[in-house]
């Protein structure tokens, strides 16, 4: 049960620990197109495993397919298990309730819906909402709650979306680019407080700004053209220049984050950004 | 003077004819992506059972406290077969629209088919209470009552509505829902739940309009409810696919241009001048008075 496309890479100790989520050989299809071709790998029960690869690869299809939200067209085959449940063909609002946390692209607030609306629509009966936590963590939701989440800065939308999926327990997070379109300060506050909730709860990370994969992965995955490229240390992947560009794509012409275009550019920054 | 409130008043009856039809259709697209088709349907119901309950159920009757029963008992009915209609014909048809079109249409075509072949189709006097039959003079304009009634209705039904979608549970799950259904469910709601509770919500406020229709028409005949869904339709379009207030703002336009023109033009101008704001308003503004505006 390997998950590791490549052999011979030197398996990190933390993987000896028991995975929080195992994906066997997802194929996703999409109208026709075969999306997802075979995919495995699994993420560790602490930390962040960060999902990495080109545009249009299949990440946030990856994503989806875990949360059970494939579009009513498509095709899901192959086993995801978190823990020892399957989730395959279980309702997006059950796995959520079972545990699984999800931030999506584009954050996807209620934009009509106030703040204080937004985070009371994620509470639950029966479980107290952690609002202390929350507010502990996002101060400024706490002080805008009569605010339309509309008129919110991209940046407090994302930490709205990550907030309201905090006020429950979670057993894992997937968490959907959530420095796109950020400003670089911005980008720092959100990998900050994505490290702080990656100390209670695993996260499945897609992230393409190189200096937050540095900052919060410990372990890697690579799809290429519908499958696992590479699996293994993220920290050893973003060390081999050659292949982070030949599998990331990373300084050819496709770049979507100027960032990390610049850290391609000069290793020698990268790793002393590590020390 | 008075012409001029006399046809103000009496669009504004149709205005609420309209949105009683329009709110709950317009609430269903906005959440559930259904295009109900066999909205009218639950119109007929409410006119129906309100008309037969009149004269066969035991305390109802054409007037006073039983005029009330009767009424309730028609919004009750239109609500049941609205529930069982989402429960059992389009609940395994969402995301399939072309079937959802189908079943809808289909059904709208068979439930007035089931009324006629029950009740016949010509039109039967309706049972309403002395009172509608008269008339108010309000500013030298004298209008009939049974449109008060339904102007009345309307304006609480709007209110209400908006009530339970700004102050419940539901109320805030609906909203939600209306702007991103795939993100409620992955907040861990099951959002079919409130689509029952929205086709319950429009099944009731059409029932109510098939009951206030026929007091304000004076008769109940079995194509009423299509005849009237055409219109309907042309308000949620205007008003903006999923926005109750929309649908209030949209259908006053409609019943005034509708009323006036069919007055002072030609009549059956109205009727085709409205389907021309339609137009104008997809060109102007495609998304409605209301409706969300598409962002990237």
């Amino acid at each position: 049960m390997n998950a590791r496309s490549e052999p011979g890479l030197p398996a990190p100790q933390s993987r000896t620990e028991e995975p929080i989520l195992s994906v066997e050989e997802l194929s996703v299809r999409i109208s026709g197109l075969h999306i997802l071709q075979g995919v495995s790998f699994t993420v560790a029960p602490t930390g962040v495993t960060v999902l990495l690869g080109r545009n249009g690869v299949g990440k946030t299809t990856t994503l989806r397919a875990i949360v059970g939200l494939t579009p009513p067209a498509g095709e899901v085959r192959g086993t995801i298990r978190m823990g020892a449940q399957s989730l395959l063909a279980r309702p997006t609002h059950r796995l959520v309730r079972g545990g699984l946390g999800y931030v999506p692209e584009d954050r996807c607030v209620f934009a009509g819906l106030t703040v204080a609306e937004n985070l009371r629509l994620a509470e639950r009966r029966g479980t107290t909402p952690a609002y202390d936590k929350v507010f502990a963590l996002f101060p400024e939701l706490d002080r805008r709650g009569r605010q339309r989440a509309g008129s919110l800065s991209g940046g407090q939308q994302q930490m709205l979306a990550i907030g309201r999926v905090l006020l429950n327990d979670n057993r894992l997070l997937l968490v959907d680019e959530p420095t796109k379109g950020l400003a670089p300060k911005v980008v720092t506050e959100v990998a900050e407080v994505l490290e702080r909730v990656a100390e209670s709860v695993p996260v499945l990370l897609v992230e393409q700004n190189l200096a937050v994969v540095r900052r919060l992965a410990r372990d890697a995955v690579v799809l290429a053209a519908g499958k696992v490229a590479w699996t293994g240390d993220a920290h050893e992947l973003l060390l081999e220049t050659a292949l982070t560009k030949s599998l990331l794509g990373v300084g050819s012409a496709e770049v979507s984050t100027p960032s990390a275009r610049s850290e391609l550019a000069s290793p020698a920054v990268a790793r002393k950004d590590q020390l | 003077m008075g012409t001029v409130i006399l046809l103000a008043l009496t669009g504004l009856g149709l205005a609420a004819l309209y949105f009683l039809v329009a709110s709950g259709l317009s609430l269903v697209f906005g959440l559930a992506d259904v295009l109900n088709f066999a909205h009218g349907l639950f119109l007929g119901v409410g006119a129906y059972g309100t008309w037969w309950a009149a004269g066969n159920l035991p305390g109802a009757g054409p007037d006073g406290f039983g005029f009330v029963i009767a009424v309730a008992f028609g919004v009750a009915a239109g609500t049941l077969v609205a529930i069982l209609v989402e429960l059992v014909l389009i609940r395994p048809l969402y995301s399939r629209t072309i079937e959802q079109v189908l079943v809808t249409v289909g059904l709208s075509l068979a439930g007035v088919a089931l009324l006629q072949a029950t009740w016949g189709a010509d039109a039967r006097p309706f049972p309403r209470p002395d009172w509608t039959r008269q008339v108010t003079g309000i500013l030298g304009a004298q209008v009939p009552n049974g449109g008060l009634l339904l102007i009345i209705a309307a304006v609480l039904v709007l209110g209400a509505i908006l009530a339970f979608l700004r102050w419940t549970r539901y109320g805030l799950v609906i909203r939600a829902g209306v702007e991103n259904r795939e993100m409620v469910t992955a907040l861990g709601i099951d959002v079919r739940k409130a689509f029952t509770l929205v086709f319950a919500i429009g099944g009731a406020a059409a029932a109510l309009a098939g009951a206030l229709g026929g007091v304000y028409f004076g008769t109940v005949s079995p194509g009423q409810g299509g005849s009237l869904l055409i219109f309907a339709f042309i308000v949620v379009v205007i008003g903006g696919m999923g926005s109750v207030v929309g649908s209030a703002y949209a259908a006053v336009v409609v019943g005034l241009v509708q009323q006036f023109v069919n007055y002072y033009g030609t009549s059956g101008l109205g009727d085709i001048c409205v389907v021309g704001l339609l137009a104008v308003v997809l060109l102007l503004r495609p998304q409605g008075i209301a409706g969300k505006v598409a962002t990237a």
